[in-house]
């Protein structure tokens, strides 16, 4: 018993010593600030773009980079700070160190530990130099005093012993040049450093788990984002399809919102929207060039043709008749679309998605493809009022026809969809 | 090589049955048998390639889209019915002819969650400030005829009361007439008050509602709030049936930029 005891006792104290270890506190050389020049603040102006921070950091219609946004998570809500120079409210009293210590290893200027709402498991790939860069920009904009509401994580999770396990299990600040490959390309390195780094694609496209960390950042396979009706694809290039062909269509989509076979919407839209079409053409090849070096993922598995089967027949029956009265004006009897206005049916990723919910709900509630200096009049969809029903029986019949071979839609399936 | 053009004209008058001209006879019998051979299998390719050629082009051909607001729009009219005029039928407003500062503000609050709705938050999250302003003066320029208002309702007691508060509001509530900044017509004034006629009753109730509790609200001094707050159930209700039974005036449009001051401060009326 006593031994059992000490066994439990022994245990955790080297449990506790090991999650204080690997939270130690960085060693801090300070150094002053770096000189705010106007090259170097254009340049962080830019940076901010690439890492979309305006996105969580602003209010829907608030002040840019004045915080106050709530990002849901499965632990509660976490409220995006204030950017701006204000010293009470917002970074007017950090310098460029304490932002590196944020950026780089996840810490608060006075040390706490941040949530990992924040992507800082991406962010610490980000240089030095560009960590400064950014924080030579924010400090560029005008102070706006404004206080973020408190973060509502539920406990256990914002508290800091909470953080430092999790830290401990999944969090590292990045070494020196973690991301370069040797045999390369300067391009991809770049692409890497985009797409891993302030680019945090990770964040959508990778899935999470139980305790909201994110898995095979490496590969992009996809995953589904947390409190958001909405499923992040794979970013990983598609086996058989000619390369140069994917890296075009990648680059027009980040840079326009659409590509040939499909039009961003939902959190992705609003990427594109806030960053990726300010990316510059060689960033923008960088990060293509990068993904498409990922393992290749193999096409969907052909579903075997559903032969003398009276219902799925009469639900893609229904669905035929449905989309010739809903859907063919725009997207053509044969879903061919019309390029650059309304995006084709017939081979487009997402309506084939083995997950439905991003085609569900674009049909059920409509929208624009977003703004964009190259398209700064988007075309719209109407949102529909099908019933459940119907949108299980269209979306069938889009998924199953013109070449097009997805998993007939289930009537539960859209009734669960918000 | 013979002269090519004897054959074809021989070729084509077989294929059409043109015959007559004068010396054509003559002319046939001068032509040999391979090269007129030669000539129609050439003839015949040609023309089977045209119709393949038609055929594939027809069948491939992309939808044709037209570059316009009205196009574009069409994401919006499937509920604010055909080129936005919704009737007052129904719950959704008519958007046509409204003003193109008051379109654009209510465009920005809805994408931008001032305006709870969750429907119009969706469908324009995307878009920017912009494109708004252009969608807003696409529907301010529609200036399209109304169909008949809806019938009266209510008890001849309500109706007066309708009418009295829009007409003359009710000085010792601190009431202004809705007339007084709506303009006379009820039209709307220019640049960004709306007109108040042509609405379906249920969306008047859900708008003075929605002010009173706080749930629609404009910038401040936000006087619609402060308005609907002195309002009653009762007073919402009959504004609400009486206005909805109004015919439009000869003029629909919104009147020019009112001149005097409004009767109380509103922080809406400016885009």
């Amino acid at each position: 018993m006593i031994g059992l005891v000490g066994g439990l006792i022994s245990g955790l104290v080297v449990a506790t010593s090991a999650v204080a270890w690997l939270n130690r506190s960085p060693t801090r050389v300070p150094s002053p600030d770096p000189a705010a020049t106007a090259d170097t603040i254009a340049r962080g102006a830019y940076l901010t773009r690439v890492g979309n921070c305006v996105g969580c950091h602003t209010a829907r219609g608030g002040r840019p980079y004045a915080g106050g946004r709530g990002l849901p998570t499965p632990f509660g809500t976490v409220v995006a700070g204030n950017l701006t120079p204000d010293p009470d409210t917002g970074l007017g009293r950090w310098s460029a160190d304490d932002f590196w210590q944020a950026l780089h290893h996840g810490r608060s200027r006075d040390g706490r530990l941040l949530a990992p709402a924040f992507p800082y498991t991406e962010f610490t790939h980000v240089s030095r130099s560009d960590s400064d860069a950014l924080y030579l920009y924010l400090r560029s904009l005008p102070p706006v005093a404004q206080a973020a509401p408190e973060s509502g994580l539920r406990f256990p999770f914002g508290t800091q012993p909470a953080l430092a396990i999790w830290r401990a299990l999944y969090f590292r600040p990045a070494g020196q040049g973690e991301l370069t490959a040797t045999g390369q390309s300067a391009e991809w390195q770049r692409g890497a450093y985009l797409v891993r780094g302030l680019g945090h694609c990770a964040a959508c496209h990778a899935p999470r788990n139980a305790l909201g960390a994110t898995t095979q950042a490496e590969l992009l396979p996809g995953g589904t984002l947390p409190m958001q009706p909405w499923v992040a694809p794979s970013l990983a290039p598609v086996a058989g399809l000619p390369p140069d062909q994917q890296q075009q269509a990648v680059v027009a989509l980040l840079r326009t919102g659409m590509s040939s076979h499909g039009v961003t919407s939902g959190p992705m839209a609003e990427v594109v929207t806030n960053s990726t079409q300010h990316w510059t053409d060689q960033d923008l090849k960088a990060a293509a060039v990068y993904l498409l070096s990922l393992p290749a993922q193999a096409p969907p598995q052909a579903l075997p043709p559903a032969t003398n089967d009276p219902v799925a027949d009469a639900q893609r029956q229904r669905g035929a008749v449905l989309y010739a009265d809903h859907c063919a004006t725009c997207h053509g009897e044969s879903g061919e679309g019309a390029p650059g206005i309304y995006p084709p049916l017939a081979g487009n990723p997402t309506v084939t998605l083995v997950d439905p919910t991003n085609a569900m709900q674009v049909i059920r509630h409509g929208g624009f493809a977003p703004t964009t200096q190259a398209q700064p009049r988007p075309f719209g969809m109407p949102p529909s009022s099908l019933s459940p029903q119907e949108l299980a029986d269209v979306l069938t019949y889009v998924r199953q026809s013109w070449g097009n071979q997805a998993a007939a839609v289930t009537v539960l399936q859209s009734m669960r969809a918000p | 090589m013979p002269n090519p053009l004897p054959y074809l004209r021989a070729v084509l008058w077989s294929f059409l049955g043109i015959r007559g001209r004068s010396g054509a006879t003559a002319e046939q019998q001068q032509l040999k048998p391979l090269p007129l051979i030669a000539t129609a299998v050439a003839l015949v390719a040609v023309f089977v390639l045209l119709l393949l050629g038609l055929a594939s082009s027809a069948t491939a051909a992309p939808l044709a889209v037209p570059d316009t607001m009205a196009q574009r729009a069409l994401a919006c009219t499937g509920c604010h019915g055909p080129q936005g005029r919704a009737t007052p039928q129904g719950y959704i407003p008519r958007i046509a002819g409204k003003p193109a500062g008051y379109l654009h503000a209510q465009l920005l609050a809805f994408r931008d969650r001032r305006r709870p709705h969750d429907g119009m938050a969706r469908l324009l999250v995307n878009l920017d400030d912009h494109y708004l302003a252009e969608l807003a003066s696409y529907f301010a320029a529609l200036q399209l005829p109304y169909p008949a208002p809806a019938a009266l309702q209510g008890t001849a007691g309500s109706r007066a009361l309708g009418e009295r508060l829009v007409r003359q509001g009710d000085a010792a509530r601190g009431l202004p007439a809705c007339v007084s900044c709506h303009g006379t017509a009820m039209t709307g004034v220019l640049p960004a008050i709306p007109g108040l006629l042509g609405l379906p009753r249920d969306y008047l109730v859900a708008q003075l509602g929605a002010w009173r509790v706080q749930i629609r609200q404009a910038r401040a001094p936000d006087c619609m709030a402060a308005l609907a707050r002195r309002m009653q159930p009762q007073d919402i209700a009959a504004v609400a049936d009486w206005l909805a039974a109004q015919p439009l005036p000869a003029d629909t449009g919104p009147a020019p930029r009112a001149l005097q001051a409004l009767p109380t401060p509103c922080g809406g009326t400016e885009p």
